[in-house]
């Protein structure tokens, strides 16, 4: 059968399972969306700009395990996808995005809308490829898929000239990946190493598990539970870790770093053995690496070689698939308790529960963790939530226990303000029967409220809930904390955010008091299609407890307890 | 382990003979802030398979990183660390020396001998000295050459290979997706 290079693409994603992809036309593209109209299985998503596109197809990803797919023309579409490309590099999300280019003969002529897009993407992408040879077509797009999911997922971009998408060939579709001599993703530990952590292990007193995006992605959830409760190990989550152990487990201790709980920074802090499972020892999560962890044995288990050692020095280094590492684990770990320890943990917790907001009367005053809580409540703690970057975002992380797997998504690593919204559609397109919220500030929502239009051309059932407390709260944190409170480009208008909606023709509401969150959770539910409710919040609000960037982890700032003046 | 002095090693890599690698090898020592004291790049006995020798500034646990690093991207095949190994490793230089007096020709000659090296072009004012050696002795054959007078210099930074039966080398051959129906198309501009 003879294909064009756009029917092959095509045909491709097709046999890869891709249900739908988001993007934007163009005309270096267009021969692939022509052929788009002869393949109504693959459902395309018009975004009103190509990094909604980018955060959608993540969204995507994140919230089915499988491949998202963004598409895009040339030029400045291509170099919009960059953002959200940076996104999934950074959190280990598999996307495929295709981009048009120019006609091989134009290119390097500094045609219209031309831009080395794969020069553009090299740092930022897991592989990228420039299509140069039809025949080459259904290979790269195979290994594409299979590159991205694969290993440590990410990001994998493929350029196609144009000519190629409208020359023909006969199409064979490749089977097997077999073109790819240096990616042998690692699986399994060796049994040296198993027995090295087993030691340590089963030496500790004091052993702590600090579990990461890895745990997820690798699907060793259930294994990471076996490991907790059999060894009696309390379980430090990082951001991109929530969902890898219920929330409510009495060995979860709560998220670790720069606003994570007190009780879990101050117990890695007097460690004896540090268990890091599918984690990265990202600066937000260490502090001051001189002084963290210090008393601590190391163990480290992750896919990718080159995280290990890279910050944190360990003991133990395997690399390998976790799920396979854990499987090969289980069966030596011995059951055992650490009372002491997890009461010692206990009684961190209590003190800041004394420290928490949310135990207080705070009058007629709405707090942001207090909407967070309530939409907690309120959706039965079951809504797959998708954050923005900011205030909110570690608000959700500290007031919005999560207990399955990938019910959080959120931009830990690189922490791209706008990501929320566009990632919350794409979330639903991949888990259509979950209630999904969209939570983000006043701030990232207007980095890419365009896709309102999306949301709604699609009729696309996303509650979005802005935590709107007119700054751009985070950085103003930072400018009360260490800049001597001198709110420069931080207090931040917005538009009548209600009105923006209703003329987007989304339905919308206000909420100003706490009595209004239930009723505005029961209107989103019950309302079809894309809601906005804006919660007006208290505009100076603080995220305790902060860690200062390189401080030590036990150096953190704390919330004052009742009766205690502020720092 | 005391790892914060920093010291020359050699990574040998194998890797795909396709456009851009070299780019992508490059652009990862720049991203991860590595420093590269010489990186050289050929072919090999395997048309699908180029080698690099690249040399590096480095501790111990960066070498360690940069090795890590560099099997991280997709198209390079495998990588060695030969510093760790018996090695054989060699730089060429090309030097353009004054010789245009009885001293300095004299002089050129009775350092030359002292070194694997050897005139290759003389004239009535310059002669290019060439230079096979170790990295250290083509320094210091520099250095023996700067006061004749060196007027231009190339070298080709250092190739490495490890010694003995211990061979860096992958099984893989590759495969043409170009099918028997494939007809050499030239390439057409059309509108963009």
């Amino acid at each position: 059968m003879k294909l064009s290079g756009a029917e092959i693409v095509l045909e491709c994603l097709k046999r890869e399972g891709v249900e739908v992809m988001f993007g934007y036309p163009g005309g270096a593209i267009l021969p692939t969306y022509d052929a788009m109209t002869r393949y109504p299985e693959i459902h395309h998503v018009l975004v009103r700009h190509e990094q909604g596109a980018a955060h959608m197809a993540d969204g995507y990803a994140r919230a089915s395990g499988k491949v998202g797919v963004a598409i895009a023309t040339s030029g400045p579409g291509a170099t919009n996808l960059v953002t959200g490309i940076a996104t999934a590099m950074m959190d280990s999300s598999p996307i495929v995005c295709i981009t048009g280019q120019v006609t091989r003969g134009a290119i390097g002529s500094d045609a219209f809308q031309e831009t080395d897009v794969t020069g553009v993407t090299l740092p930022i992408t897991k592989h990228n490829y420039l299509v140069m040879d039809i025949h080459e077509l259904p290979y790269v797009i195979r290994e594409a898929f299979y590159i991205a999911r694969s290993g440590r997922p990410g990001p994998v971009l493929i350029d196609i000239p144009k000519d190629i998408q409208t020359d023909k060939i006969e199409f064979v579709y490749p089977e097997d990946v077999i073109r790819l001599p240096g990616y042998q993703p690692p699986q399994t530990a060796s049994d040296k190493e198993i027995k090295a952590a087993l030691e340590l292990i089963h030496e500790a007193k004091r052993p702590i598990i600090l579990a990461g995006h890895g745990v997820m992605l690798s699907g060793a959830v259930q294994q990471l539970r076996e490991l907790a409760e059999r060894a009696q190990i309390p379980v430090a989550l990082t951001l991109l870790g929530k969902g890898a152990m219920p929330e409510n487990h009495p060995l979860t201790i709560g998220m670790m770093g720069m606003h994570g709980e007190a009780a879990s920074n101050l117990a890695i802090q007097e460690a004896d053995l540090l268990i890091a499972l599918g984690m990265r020892f990202d600066d937000r999560v260490t502090g001051n690496l001189k002084t963290y962890a210090r008393g601590a044995k190391k163990i480290h288990v992750d896919i990718d070689a080159s995280e290990i050692n890279k910050n944190v020095r360990v003991d133990v280094g395997i690399v390998g698939d976790l799920r396979s590492v854990m499987d090969q684990l289980l069966p030596g770990v011995e059951g055992t308790s650490h009372a002491e320890w997890l009461n010692r943990i206990r009684d961190w917790h209590e003190d800041a529960d004394e420290r928490d907001i949310i135990n207080r009367d705070t009058g007629d005053e709405l707090w942001g963790a207090q909407v967070i809580n309530d939409l907690w409540k309120f959706t039965g703690g079951n809504a797959i939530t998708v954050t923005d970057v900011g205030q909110h975002q570690m608000l959700e992380a500290q007031y919005y226990p999560h207990q399955r797997p990938a019910s959080m998504i959120t931009s830990g690593g690189l922490g791209t303000m706008g990501f929320g919204f566009p990632a919350a559609m794409g979330a639903k397109f991949a888990r259509p029967d979950e209630e999904i919220w969209a939570i983000v500030g006043d701030g990232g929502f207007q980095m890419t409220l365009c896709e309102l239009a999306t949301a709604k051309q699609e009729n696309i059932k996303v509650n979005i809930a802005i935590i709107n407390n007119n700054y751009l709260g985070m950085v103003r944190q930072w400018q009360e904390f260490f800049y001597e409170q001198r709110y420069h480009a931080t207090p931040m208008f917005s538009p009548d955010f209600v009105k923006l909606a209703e003329a987007y023709g989304i339905p919308a509401m206000r909420v100003e008091r706490r009595d209004q969150v239930e009723e505005s959770v029961a209107f989103a539910r019950s309302t079809d299609g894309p809601v906005l409710i804006e919660y007006v919040v208290e505009a100076e609000d603080i995220v305790y407890p902060m860690v200062p960037a390189g401080a030590d982890l036990d150096k953190m700032i704390r919330r004052p307890k009742p009766g205690e003046s502020a720092r | 382990m005391p790892d914060h002095k920093p010291k020359k090693y050699l990574l040998v890599a194998l890797v795909e003979n396709k456009p851009g690698v070299l780019n992508r090898v490059a652009s990862l020592f720049r991203r991860r802030n590595f420093n590269v004291d010489s990186l050289t790049v050929g072919r090999t006995h395997k048309p699908h398979l180029s080698r690099m020798t690249i040399a590096v500034d480095a501790t111990r646990g960066d070498a360690f990183k940069i090795h890590m690093n560099l099997l991280k991207l997709i198209n390079v095949v495998d990588v060695a660390n030969v510093s760790h190994e018996p090695h054989v490793s060699r730089d060429l230089a090309l030097i353009k020396v004054r010789a245009n007096d009885a001293e300095s020709r004299n002089g050129l000659t009775l350092i030359c001998e002292r070194y694997p090296a050897r005139i290759v072009d003389i004239g009535p004012e310059v002669a290019i000295v060439e230079i096979t050696a170790q990295e250290d002795q083509v320094e210091s054959l520099i250095d023996e050459l700067k006061p004749i007078g060196i007027l231009e210099l190339v070298r080709t930074g250092v190739v490495a290979m490890g010694r003995g039966v211990r061979i860096l080398d992958s099984d893989y051959e590759p495969v043409s997706p170009i099918t028997a129906t494939s007809e050499a198309k030239s390439y057409e501009v059309y509108s963009v």
